[in-house]
């Protein structure tokens, strides 16, 4: 009655990674606080808890790549895996959602009623004389300055074609894959990565632009906040998501992957057209609408 | 009870050669991987944070025992309100309930482990770290948070050093929690027993998974919402700034879209308990099992559609205020479904009064209390008058304490024989419900009254007609708190009773009681089968 190894579930026994992680989350939450406090020394504590926690996700993820290599996961553990990724995702969304939501809640409430809309004529009137609600706006104070507003079309509009290139060129090295195709899954996953980064590059390129000729900064009023907190925090996805999607190529290459046996890749997969859904709703309410 | 299910257990023990016991020394305790293991280490660090936001309150109900300003400065009072607050609410009840969370699930879903282990791992190994920075804050320059543990801006904004702190020690909490809740998720979904179907799942389960599926839909929210302030406050964003277009109140929205689910976070699993130890202590299957599931649900859909309640003095369209007030009071129908089905489980059943059914009753009663005064708040033109009272104080501290607190008590007393192998010692539990039970209504019960004859929250001093309902709050709190020490020498005793039969109640009925008491390291590394455990009971 001895049970079979893929019958029962792996439990592993003991890691000493999450406490690695903790000692760097110790290290970079005190390091940024006491940064941004104005001690000059957390700007390096920080870094060293940057540092301890690349060291610790570099080393857990090559802790579960042997053991899923090694062939300890059963079809049990895969599944796990697949709904611990899914609400992952979940909580991603919903942390983008926060930011969506004071989006929308300063253009649809915040802004009329400085502009004495609903019951605010006297805010108008008293407080924000002569301040007429509009979108894009810095505020009745005009904070950070006369600015321009990003257009949608341009920079932007070549970055979402190059987003949803990217999510088909992910689809087709996915389907390679389950036809068996290893050399067609190489190529378009690195042409997904690839489109990823320079996706990254052109963001960067339009921020430089923002900063250096539109005046548009983090500091322009809520515009200026919605703008480069949204795109800012999809630019660090988009870029982990690249990184990730890099790490799953090589893995490609070494033949971890099998048309039966991937979890690793959909996992980027559904990390990378999540992050594509988020670009397509930051394109039209934050570039377009 | 049938022997079938831990017969088969014990043979397939002696299979597990490969299996070890827990190591040595305190690497069992760092790098564990053991539910139980780590379940043990959130219930010691949630203990341990009670009694230090308990010594908060102590600080607090101290110089509100009388009027004037007697012990500390009006700025440290504020800082004891905000951590009291921060602790409790984060530090003591919600890892209390995912201990219960990690020692029960798997042993009631028949499952080797929680789905994730190093996951779990790391859950509760980044709540000593957020709790530390938490706690450093005390001794900052500027002292620690002290404008509530709401961080309504821009009062928040003016946090000494201790800002970056708060707000970064709030995202620790919440990675920790998310990371907690999408492992129970998973766990119930992927690893219960094969014959196990969803509406077969013990009702602790059934809250847990809804419980936390709120904790991963609003605690990003929160992040969101505190990184916003971060943003304000070093990096020139005006999120929280009327004149870049911004508005104060919208944190009060964002943060509240957290904080109404977060308080459900914190009863749904409360509820869970109950639904255990009454059916057990009244010898009849829970009443209603499903639609308990459904009113729990509603619950939850719920709370994500009320959140303004909190704020219906803050200025807000007639329309909004009205739509909150009634989303609002709805939720009395799906609560009201709880309570008619705790006592319907309790008509006519062969009733006994061991400590966890007791605290389990006080809770029924008393968490009543605390909805009643919950569905006077709701009422938007009333709550104007009530709004920032001792009301509101009286009101959350009755579904907290002789609610939540109450509920993880009676979940304590319950499981303590499956958990130590020994009955814990019935008396000294009685002595510490009957005290605890009769000093928190002194402490809280007044605190109606101080908030109906208007008295502000959040202040160190007061008028003094206020005295004598503050007095007896305070003697009342005094007396709580020392009752609790009755409850650390239960735990420190736990080991010393007679030895605990697997069962350890006579009522008692599900998977969790077929496995030898204590419950050996490793339990059901291959799937029991529950419908044996269940028949028993039908």
């Amino acid at each position: 009655m001895t049970p079979h190894s893929d019958e029962r579930y792996y439990v592993p026994h003991g890691s000493h990674w999450p406490v690695v992680g903790s000692v760097g989350l110790l290290f970079l939450m005190v390091g940024v606080s006491s940064w941004l406090n104005g001690a000059d020394t957390g700007f390096y504590i920080m870094l060293a808890g940057l540092g301890i926690i690349i060291f610790m996700i570099t080393g857990w993820f090559s802790t579960v790549i042997g053991e899923s290599v090694g062939g300890l996961y059963n079809a049990q553990v895969d599944k796990s895996f697949r709904q611990g990724m899914f609400w992952f995702i979940f909580s991603e969304v919903m942390f983008f959602a926060a930011f969506f939501g004071a989006l929308f809640y300063a253009r649809n409430m915040s802004i009329p009623w400085l502009g004495g809309d609903s019951n605010n004529f006297f805010t108008n009137l008293l407080l924000w004389e002569g301040y007429e609600s509009t979108w894009p706006t810095n505020g009745p104070g005009n904070v950070g300055g006369d600015y321009e507003a990003m257009p949608p079309f341009g920079l932007p509009l070549i970055n979402t074609v190059l987003l949803l290139t990217s999510s088909v060129t992910l689809t087709i090295a996915h389907h390679a894959l389950l036809a068996g195709k290893r050399a067609q899954v190489n190529a378009f996953l690195a042409a997904t990565f690839v489109l990823g980064f320079i996706f990254v590059y052109l963001q960067g390129v339009e921020y430089i632009e923002a900063y250096q000729h539109m005046n548009l900064k983090l500091t322009s009023g809520i515009y200026g906040s919605t703008f480069f907190m949204l795109t800012g925090f999809h630019g660090m996805h988009v870029t982990i998501g690249a990184i990730m999607l890099t790490v799953i190529w090589f893995r490609v290459l070494k033949g971890h992957f099998s048309a039966d046996k991937h979890f690793a890749f959909e996992a980027v997969a559904w990390y990378w057209h999540f992050v594509d859904v988020v670009w397509v709703a930051l394109y039209v309410f934050v570039y377009w609408m | 009870m049938n022997t079938d299910v831990s017969n088969a257990h014990d043979e397939h023990h002696d299979a597990d050669h490969d299996d070890h016991g827990p190591d040595k020394g305190i690497g069992r305790w760092l790098f564990s991987t053991n539910h139980k293991d780590i379940g043990t280490m959130y219930l010691i660090f949630s203990l341990t944070m009670f009694f230090i936001g308990g010594a908060m309150a102590m600080v607090i109900r101290s110089e509100l025992a009388i009027p004037g300003l007697q012990f500390v400065h009006p700025e440290f009072f504020n800082q004891m309100t905000t951590m009291h607050a921060l602790i409790m609410v984060f530090g003591a009840v919600m890892p209390a309930f995912v201990g219960l969370a990690n020692w029960m699930i798997p042993l009631m879903i028949g499952a080797p482990d929680m789905a994730l282990p190093r996951m779990n791992n790391w859950s509760f190994w980044i709540l000593p770290v957020a709790f530390g920075i938490l706690l450093s804050t005390l001794f900052m320059p500027g002292g620690s948070p002290a404008g509530g543990w709401t961080m309504y801006p821009p009062l928040v904004l003016q946090t000494g050093d201790a800002f970056p702190f708060l707000i970064f020690s709030v995202h620790l909490m919440g990675i920790s929690s998310i990371m907690g809740a999408i492992n129970i998720i998973v766990t119930v979904i992927n690893m219960r027993a094969p014959d196990m179907s969803l509406l077969k799942m013990p009702m602790f389960v059934w809250t847990w998974l809804i419980t936390a599926y709120l904790l991963i839909a609003v605690m990003p929210v929160l992040a969101g919402a505190v990184t916003m302030l971060l943003t304000d406050q070093f990096f020139g964003t005006s999120f929280f700034l009327a004149a870049g277009g911004g508005d104060p109140v919208m944190f009060q929205h964002i943060f509240w879209f957290f904080g109404h689910p977060e308080v459900y976070i914190m009863i749904l699993p409360a509820f869970g308990v109950v639904s255990e130890i009454i059916p057990t202590f009244a010898r009849k299957k829970l009443f209603g099992h499903d639609s308990m599931v459904y009113a729990a649900s509603c619950i939850a859909f719920l709370s994500f559609i009320v959140w303004a309640h909190h704020m219906f003095t803050v200025g807000m369209p007639l329309t909004g205020q009205l739509f909150f007030m009634f989303a609002t009071m709805l939720i009395a129908v799906p609560t009201g479904v709880k309570i008619f089905n705790w006592v319907a489980t309790m008509w006519r059943g062969s009733m006994t009064f061991e400590t966890p059914m007791l605290f389990s009753l006080a809770f029924v009663f008393l968490f009543t209390i605390g909805g009643f005064s919950g569905l006077m708040l709701a009422v938007a033109p009333a709550d104007v008058q009530y709004h920032d009272t001792y009301f509101v104080v009286a009101h959350f501290h009755y579904v907290l304490v002789p609610g939540s607190v109450f509920a993880i008590m009676a979940g304590a007393y319950y499981w303590l024989p499956k958990w130590t192998g020994h009955m814990y010692n019935e008396t000294v539990g009685k002595l510490h419900f009957w005290s605890s039970t009769i000093f928190v209504n002194l402490t809280f019960f007044p605190m109606h009254f101080l908030g109906l004859a208007g008295m502000p929250r959040r202040i160190p001093d007061y008028s003094t007609q206020f005295s004598d309902f503050n007095t007896i709050a305070s003697i009342g709190a005094i007396g709580f708190g020392l009752s609790q020490l009755i409850f650390v020498w239960v735990i420190l005793t736990a080991k010393q009773g007679p030895k605990a039969t697997d069962r350890v109640w006579e009522g008692s009925h599900g998977l969790e009681w077929t496995v030898p008491s204590p419950a050996p390291y490793h339990t059901f590394e291959t799937p029991p089968q529950a419908r044996i455990a269940n028949e028993a009971f039908e």
